[in-house]
């Protein structure tokens, strides 16, 4: 084994990302401006925004669904029951709230089939399957109703799927914050935002993988 | 693509809605007439009195009467087609002038008749066809004025009053220059109600004679200048709007062209979608309909254009010795006139102008608290009810002006009364003997109900819907006038609403939540920094 320097996240993943974080803090803003939190921006402005920024980001939302599934990448998000990742994620929990503070080094590397780590990924898994469904699938239904669509859900009233969004949104403003702390932890902030810009960081690879990468996908190996 | 094209199916819609509505303008102008009034040898007088006017007119507009006779106009009576209730003026008590039962010939002098003297009995032009007045809508010359306390009758010969002659009008003339009615005819009862210019219904008042755009953005005179009956459109002398039982929403929307319609309502020519639907906010205000009427965003304030209404009447303070009244300035409205703060044989009141109204859901029907509904003395009695709600799928949230007044009722029996206020030669008219005991007694014998002799004063509400005014769109209402904690809508009951912060709860676990991380983050940040320092030395 030995670290190499590969791209880690392709072109599309790093498009999403970004334009996922610009949306979520447009609609973060104009969605408390809605809700009453703030008077920083007229009221039917938020409106026109946040329904707009919405609609585009659950089309980048259908394409990365699409893209997740294609490229076999949805198996990033999805836990193994073996007691080695049991493991693995109670050494995370360790080192954030011991080891870190002792000056240990961080005790995940990333490899090709996990470029998360434990904590990281079970996190985004929830915000895949429960927090940013809630949040769209109420969001959806909120405009239906708005729209004239009577009751779409019959037995749920407006106030209660706002309900829904509001917790939903306020989840996602609490995985924000900890999303950029965690950014300070380990190296540096700097190493941990720029894989995500250039697409490229350093992996633990076994003497075949990178053999195979350098045969069939040279232009994810980076020489430094 | 779609949006382009929504786009030129709107500008389509609007220049056919333009198309129309000169086509109609004309139509209109070209309705005026087929006859010259001022070649008819019938018309050419004299005329020693309104019903001999009548008379003539009736010789060729033989229906006419009829017709009058049988609208609201005529009757006063109103038998309201969902509560059952009987009303129109000859049955309802207001927190204003009270009832016209007893107090007739002052009453009456807006009635559209000659010589109605007993509330008791039918009108006189029930039975006799001449006693219709037809010259109080039709006159175009502005001449012709029912002398305040003739039965509906004009002057017929000078009378003198306060220094001042008062001349008769000259009915031969009036009767020559008939049309279709302007707004000052209809204005001449309507903006009167009450007693005086806007005193009741606080959207009508003599500002609406030559209206500037924002006072009226229909009436507006250098613009649509809009008749009343363009929306409150008449066949056979009946005419649409009613406010005892109106449309709080009227989902069959636009007529054809030239179709009548039955109710005066926004939606019957700007349909049940108005806004432009090439934004989110067009979109999103097309379907605040379902809940909120046009009114509501539309007529933002009311009694506009200088003229002030009446929002306070306290009866019980007025007194011969006009004591109460001391210290009580007149209110000076925008237009420069004074308002009496109090008089003595009427008490003490209070004014608005570009009033913010009064919000409630709404299903148009209007019901009264006659003398035959008991009530409740130590709350505010509600004169007229307003009914609706959030669930019901007719209520809309709605504008009102809220009439407060402080007005008799039987303290025995439990019910509001009837007063004589009026009658300078009775000895039981309250204004000219400040008795209240014979001023009820008399009006409830004369109405034909029972009075315990005790009476009381009580404080009421009066709910007047909003419908006229309307404003440009310019100066429609902002979506933060309502979606804001102390928004105009925060005493209307509505589940939720965005913006208005009644998920009190919900917004204090989710600040504690945010608040709780960002300390749990700074926490973690400042032991890292700590421990760091402390490894490091």
């Amino acid at each position: 084994m030995a670290i190499h320097t590969i791209q880690i996240y392709r072109r599309f993943e790093r498009i999403w990302h970004w334009s996922q974080a610009v949306f979520i803090f447009t609609l973060v803003f104009t969605g408390l401006a809605i809700h009453g939190t703030h008077d920083l921006i007229d009221f039917g402005l938020a409106v026109t925004i946040h329904t707009i920024v919405a609609l585009v980001l659950l089309v980048l939302w259908a394409f990365v669904t699409f893209w997740l599934f294609t490229t076999g990448e949805w198996r990033q998000y999805v836990p193994s029951m073996t007691a080695k990742c049991r493991g693995n994620m109670l050494t995370m929990a360790r080192y954030y709230s011991y080891g870190i503070f002792k000056g240990e080094h961080h005790p995940y590397e990333k490899t090709m089939l996990r470029k998360h780590n434990p904590l990281q990924m079970i996190t985004y898994l929830l915000l895949k399957i429960a927090i940013f469904p809630s949040i769209w699938i109420s969001g959806i239904a909120y405009l239906l109703l708005s729209i004239g669509m009577v009751d779409p859900f019959g037995f749920i009233s407006l106030g209660t799927i706002a309900i829904i969004h509001t917790i939903a949104a306020i989840a996602v403003i609490v995985f924000i914050i900890a999303h950029i702390y965690l950014l300070t932890t380990g190296h540096s902030f700097k190493e941990h935002v720029m894989p995500m810009i250039t697409g490229d960081d350093k992996v633990d690879l076994t003497k075949d993988q990178y053999d195979y990468l350098l045969a069939n996908e040279p232009n994810k190996v980076k020489f430094d | 693509m779609n949006q382009s094209h929504t786009y030129w199916n709107n500008m389509l819609t609007t220049a056919c809605r333009m198309i129309l509505l000169s086509i109609l303008c004309y139509a209109n102008t070209a309705f005026a007439s087929t006859t010259d009034h001022t070649k008819l040898d019938e018309l050419k007088g004299p005329f020693a009195n309104g019903p001999e006017v009548t008379k003539a007119c009736l010789a060729c507009h033989n229906k006419a009467a009829l017709q009058v006779n049988h609208s609201i106009h005529g009757t006063w009576e109103y038998d309201h087609p969902k509560t059952g209730q009987k009303l129109g003026k000859r049955k309802v008590i207001n927190s204003f002038c009270g009832n016209v039962v007893s107090n007739e010939p002052r009453c009456t002098s807006c009635h559209a008749s000659y010589g109605w003297r007993d509330m008791t009995k039918k009108p006189p032009m029930a039975t006799d066809e001449n006693m219709t007045d037809c010259l109080v809508c039709h006159d175009t010359t502005g001449e012709y004025t029912k002398w305040p306390t003739g039965a509906g009758h004009p002057l017929y010969k000078p009378k003198k009053k306060k220094d001042k002659t008062h001349m008769p009008p000259d009915l031969a003339k009036i009767a020559q220059n008939i049309g279709m009615p302007g707004r000052e005819n209809c204005g001449s009862c309507h903006y009167y109600g009450g007693g005086g210019d806007n005193v009741k219904h606080g959207d009508l008042s003599s500002a609406l004679n030559n209206p500037s755009k924002h006072v009226d953005v229909h009436m507006d005179k250098d613009g649509l200048n809009f008749t009343c009956s363009k929306c409150h459109v008449a066949d056979e002398h009946k005419w649409a709007g009613s406010h005892y039982s109106l449309r709080a929403t009227d989902i069959e929307g636009t007529g054809k062209p030239g179709e009548r319609r039955n109710s005066a309502s926004c939606e019957s020519c700007h349909g049940l979608e108005p806004h432009p639907k090439n934004s989110v906010i067009g979109l999103k205000i097309n379907h605040h309909t379902d809940k909120v009427a046009c009114e509501t965003c539309h007529i933002p304030e009311y009694a506009k254009g200088g003229v002030a209404t009446k929002t306070y009447w306290d009866w019980s303070s007025a007194d011969k010795s006009g004591k109460k009244g001391e210290g009580i300035e007149d209110y000076v409205q925008g237009d420069g006139k004074h308002r009496h703060g109090y008089l003595k044989h009427k008490g003490i009141f209070k004014y608005g102008e570009d009033v913010k109204p009064y919000y409630a859901w709404f299903d148009g029907q209007i019901e009264y608290t006659n003398t035959d509904r008991k009530i409740d003395p130590t709350k505010v009695v509600e004169v007229n009810m307003i009914k609706g709600s959030y669930d019901d799928p007719d209520s809309r949230i709605w504008p009102f002006k809220r009439m407060q007044g402080r007005q008799a009722y039987d303290k025995v029996n439990n019910n509001l009364v009837y007063t004589q206020v009026w009658g300078p030669k009775t000895k039981t008219a309250f204004w000219t003997n400040f008795d209240w005991q014979k001023s009820i007694t008399t009006a409830m014998k004369k109405g034909g109900k029972p009075y315990s002799g005790e009476f009381g004063f009580v404080d009421t509400y009066m709910y007047w819907p909003t419908t006229h005014m309307v404003s440009p769109k310019e100066e429609a209402l902002r979506c933060k006038e309502c979606h804001a904690e102390e928004g105009r809508l925060k005493d209307v009951n509505i589940p939720y609403m965005p913006g208005t912060g009644k998920t009190k709860l919900l917004d204090l676990i989710g600040m504690l939540a945010i608040l709780g991380t960002l300390i749990g983050v700074f926490g973690h940040a400042i032991i890292r920094r700590i421990t760091a320092r402390m490894r490091n030395s």
